[in-house]
C-alpha cells in the first residue's frame, strides 16, 4: 500500500490547477454566467484537449489511458476553480459506445445528465447538444427535450435550469446495469468536484481571515473563527481521503483485484462524506466573511449553491445513504 | 495511489493471520475489571508471546531487536490483531511505543542494552511522568524541580494522568532542570525507576470508574545523572521526538473497534422493538448510524493517507490531529445514538442483560468517548495546530 499520489498524479492536478487558475478568475465566471447555458465552449475544448472527458479512456481509443483515480484529482480541480457546465455528463457519455462520444472527448459536444423525473430540472439545456438519462432501469440518450421552460432564478446562477414536463424517451443506450455504473461514476466525480469547492471555499476563508483586520488583529487570529475553520479543514481532508480512496477501489475492481460492491461501497461512502463537507466548508466560508460574505458580489456563495446543486444530481448522497444502509 | 498489497505485505497478513488463530485460543483468561496486578500480568504475557514469535516491536528497528515492519506493515499487525480479537497493548503502551523508541533515536549504546531488551520481553512496563496539575495543555510549562547532587537529581514535584503508574517499572519523566531559562529550554527528559524512594501513586477514579491514571507524588527522589535521555536542559526537542513517533497509527485499533461497534449497534438496533417495528426502521437512527458507518470508513481512508505520508516523510505531520478531530466528533455521536437505541438499557455500564450479542459495552463506550476529545492533546489544542499549521492561520499571540 502507498496512498499518496505518485508524482505524475501530483504533476497532473498542478497542471490542470495552474491552468485553471489563469483561464477562469472572477470576472472570467461570471462572463461565462451571460454565454447560452453558461457553458464556454471555447473552455470546454480546451478542456478536452487536456483530456479531461477522455481521461479515463484506452490510450488506443484517443484517450489518456488512466483511472478514476486520476479522475478524482482532476475533477477536485474543476471544482476548486468552479468551472461552469455539464462536467459529470459529458465526462460520461465520452467513455459510452455512441456517436457523440468521440465530441463529447474532445470537448466538441455538451452532454447533460438528469435523473428521470416529472416534471424534470435540465441543467445548463440551451448549452447541451445531447442529455443522457438514467433511471434504475436503464440509460438513455436524448435530444435536448424542446418546449422547456428556463427558470428565471436558478440556485446556483452559474448552472441555468429549464423545466419540461417530461423528458424525452430518447435512444435506449444501457440496461440497469449500465445505469448502476453511470450512478456510481457520476457519485465519484461529484464528490471529487464537492471536495474542490470545499477546498477552494476554505481557502479563501482562510486568506480573508488572514488578512481582515476587527479589535485591532487579524480575524483568523480568533480562536472562534481559526477552530471553525479548522473543523472545515478536517472535514475536507476526511473527504479527499475518501473520494480518492474510492476512485483506486474502482480501479481495482475494473482490474479484478478488489470486489465491485466493495468499490461501489467506497464511492457511496465517499458520496456522503464530500457531501457534508462542501457544506460545512462554503457556510464557515460565508461565515468568516461576515456581511458581504452573504452579498452577490462575493463568490463565496457561488460555492456553496453549486454544491447544493451537485447533491441532487444522478447519483446524490440520499441514493449513497440507501445503498449503504443496505449493505449494513 | 495504491491501495492493493505488495506481495510481500500479503505474505506478512498471511503468516500473521495464522499465527493469531493458532496463539489466541491459548491465551488466559482476560483479567478481572480493575485489578491492575492481573492486568500487568496479562499485557505483558501477552507481549512475552509477541516478542517469541518475533512480533515485539513491529515497527522498531532490526538493529534494536524490532521487526523493521514498514508503516503498511505495522497497519496490517494493528488491523489484524484487532480482527482477531488479540488483546491491546495495554500496559506495554508507554514502553513500546513512546519510551523504547525515544531511547532508540536519543538514548546512549548503554541506555539501548540496558532498557531495550526488557520492553521487547514484556519484562518491564514504563509510565509516562510529563503532564502536570499545573501544566496540561501547556506542557512546556511544568515545574518539577530536578536539581543536581553530585551524580544524582534531586526531583520534587507532582505528575497526572500517569497511566499504569501503580504497575509501572520505569517512568519517562520531564523534568525542570533550569528554572531561569525559557520554558522549553530548562527541560530534561529521564529515565525514573519506581522503587526509588519518595515516589507516591494516588490512582486516580475517572467516570468510567476504572483507575488507569494516577497521580505521581515525587519528593527528593534521587535519580541517577546517567539517566538523563539527550542532554540536559534539550528534554523538550526529546519529548517532541518521543511525539514524532507517531506514524498515523496511533488510533488504528480504536478505529477499528469502532467499526465492530458499530456493527454490533446495527444488529442490536435491527432486534430492538419500536413504535410497532423496530429501532433500525426508524429513519433518524437509520440515518445516523449510515453516517457513522461513513464517517468511520472515510477516516480510515484518511488514516491510509496518514501512514502512507509517514513511510514517505517521516511523520503523518499534522495528519494526526485531523485524524484525532474527526474520530472524536464520530465517536461521540455514535454514543448517542447507541444510547438512544438502548433505552432503558443505558442504565447499566456493562450490558447485564446481554441486549450486545458479542459482549460491547456499549454505555461504557459512551463515557470513554469524553475522554476522546481531551487526552494527548485536547480538540481545542488540536484545532490550533490544525488552523496554525495546516491552514497557516496565525498564532493567537
Amino acid at each position: 500500500m502507498d496512498f499518496e499520489p505518485t508524482d505524475d498524479q501530483v504533476a497532473l492536478q498542478t497542471e490542470l490547477r495552474r491552468f485553471l487558475a489563469e483561464r477562469i478568475d472572477h470576472d472570467a465566471r461570471r462572463a461565462i454566467a451571460e454565454m447560452p447555458g453558461a457553458v464556454d465552449r471555447d473552455l470546454w475544448r480546451e478542456l478536452g484537449g487536456m483530456g479531461v472527458f477522455s481521461l479515463t479512456l484506452p490510450e488506443s481509443a484517443g484517450g489518456v489511458g488512466l483511472g478514476f483515480a486520476e479522475a478524482t484529482l482532476v475533477f477536485e480541480e474543476l471544482g476548486r476553480a468552479a468551472v461552469p457546465g455539464p462536467l459529470v455528463g459529458t465526462f460520461l457519455a465520452a467513455g459510452l459506445d455512441v456517436d457523440l462520444a468521440a465530441s463529447a472527448a474532445a470537448g466538441e459536444a455538451t452532454v447533460g445528465l438528469c435523473p428521470v423525473g416529472e416534471p424534470a430540472f435540465v441543467e445548463h439545456l440551451p448549452a447541451l447538444d445531447a442529455l443522457l438519462v438514467v433511471d434504475d432501469g436503464g440509460v438513455a440518450l436524448a435530444e435536448p427535450p424542446a418546449g422547456a421552460r428556463p427558470v428565471d432564478r436558478p440556485l446556483d446562477p452559474l448552472t441555468p435550469v429549464a423545466v419540461v414536463e417530461a423528458l424525452p424517451a430518447g435512444r435506449p443506450v444501457g440496461d440497469g446495469d449500465l445505469a448502476r455504473e453511470l450512478r456510481t461514476r457520476a457519485a465519484l466525480l461529484a464528490a471529487a468536484l464537492q471536495v474542490g469547492l470545499a477546498t477552494a471555499a476554505v481557502e479563501m476563508a482562510t486568506g480573508h481571515a488572514n488578512q481582515r483586520v476587527q479589535f485591532g488583529r487579524v480575524i483568523g487570529q480568533f480562536q472562534a473563527v481559526k477552530h471553525m475553520l479548522a473543523d472545515a479543514q478536517v472535514q475536507v481532508e476526511v473527504a479527499r481521503a475518501a473520494v480518492q480512496a474510492a476512485g483506486v477501489e474502482l480501479d481495482d475492481a475494473a482490474a479484478g483485484h478488489q470486489e465491485a460492491s466493495a468499490a461501489r461501497r467506497a464511492v457511496d461512502v465517499a458520496r456522503i462524506v464530500a457531501s457534508r463537507a462542501a457544506d460545512r466548508a462554503t457556510r464557515a466560508c460565508i461565515q468568516v466573511h461576515g456581511g458581504m460574505g452573504f452579498t452577490w458580489e462575493l463568490d463565496a456563495h457561488l460555492y456553496l449553491k453549486r454544491a447544493l446543486v451537485l447533491d441532487a444530481g444522478v447519483g446524490s448522497p440520499e441514493d449513497a445513504k440507501d445503498a449503504l444502509a443496505a449493505a449494513l | 495511489m495504491r491501495l492493493r498489497e505488495t506481495p510481500e505485505e500479503q505474505a506478512f497478513r498471511r503468516e500473521l493471520r495464522l499465527w493469531l488463530e493458532e496463539t489466541l485460543p491459548t491465551l488466559p483468561p482476560e483479567p478481572p475489571f480493575e485489578d491492575w496486578e492481573a492486568k500487568r500480568a496479562y499485557d505483558t504475557g501477552w507481549q512475552r508471546r509477541l516478542y517469541e514469535a518475533g512480533y515485539a516491536g513491529v515497527s522498531w528497528p532490526k538493529e534494536y531487536g524490532g521487526r523493521g515492519a514498514t508503516p503498511s506493515e505495522e497497519l496490517i499487525f494493528l488491523e489484524e490483531t484487532e480482527r482477531a480479537g488479540a488483546p491491546y497493548v495495554g500496559c506495554c503502551f508507554v514502553s513500546t511505543l513512546h519510551a523504547g523508541p525515544t531511547i532508540i533515536a536519543e538514548g546512549t549504546p548503554e541506555q539501548r542494552a540496558r532498557y531495550l531488551p526488557p520492553i521487547l520481553r514484556g519484562d518491564h512496563v514504563w509510565c509516562q511522568g510529563f503532564s502536570e496539575p499545573e501544566a496540561g495543555s501547556d506542557l512546556a510549562s511544568l515545574r518539577t524541580r530536578a536539581v543536581r547532587d553530585g551524580n544524582h537529581y534531586v526531583v520534587t514535584g507532582q505528575k497526572i494522568w500517569t497511566s499504569h503508574a501503580q504497575v509501572a517499572d520505569f517512568c519517562e519523566l520531564l523534568v525542570r532542570t533550569d528554572p531561569d531559562a525559557p520554558k522549553h529550554k530548562g527541560i530534561t527528559w529521564l529515565i525514573m525507576p519506581m522503587d526509588l524512594p519518595g515516589i507516591e501513586v494516588r490512582p486516580m477514579r475517572t467516570l468510567t470508574g476504572e483507575s488507569e491514571f494516577s497521580e505521581m507524588f515525587l519528593d527528593e527522589v534521587r535519580i541517577p545523572v546517567e539517566n538523563v535521555v539527550g542532554a540536559e536542559n534539550d528534554g523538550w526537542r526529546v519529548a517532541m521526538v518521543t511525539f514524532g513517533f507517531e506514524r498515523g497509527t496511533a488510533f488504528v485499533s480504536e478505529l477499528l473497534a469502532s467499526k465492530r461497534l458499530l456493527a454490533d449497534l446495527v444488529e442490536i438496533a435491527k432486534k430492538t422493538p419500536w413504535r410497532g417495528a423496530t429501532a433500525w426502521d426508524d429513519a433518524g437512527i437509520r440515518d445516523e448510524l449510515v453516517l457513522i458507518e461513513a464517517e468511520l470508513e472515510a477516516q480510515w481512508a484518511l488514516t491510509k493517507r496518514n501512514v502512507s505520508r509517514a513511510a514517505r516523510h517521516g511523520t503523518p505531520g499534522v495528519g494526526g490531529s485531523v485524524f484525532k478531530l474527526a474520530y472524536h466528533e464520530t465517536r461521540e455521536r455514535m454514543g448517542e445514538v447507541a444510547l438512544r437505541i438502548l433505552g432503558r438499557a443505558r442504565l447499566a455500564l456493562d450490558d447485564p442483560t446481554g441486549v450486545s450479542a458479542r459482549h460491547l459495552d456499549h454505555v461504557h463506550q459512551r463515557l470513554y468517548a469524553l475522554s476522546l476529545s481531551i487526552a494527548a492533546g485536547t480538540a481545542q489544542i488540536q484545532r490550533n495546530i490544525v488552523g496554525e499549521r495546516l491552514l497557516g492561520l496565525p498564532k493567537d499571540r
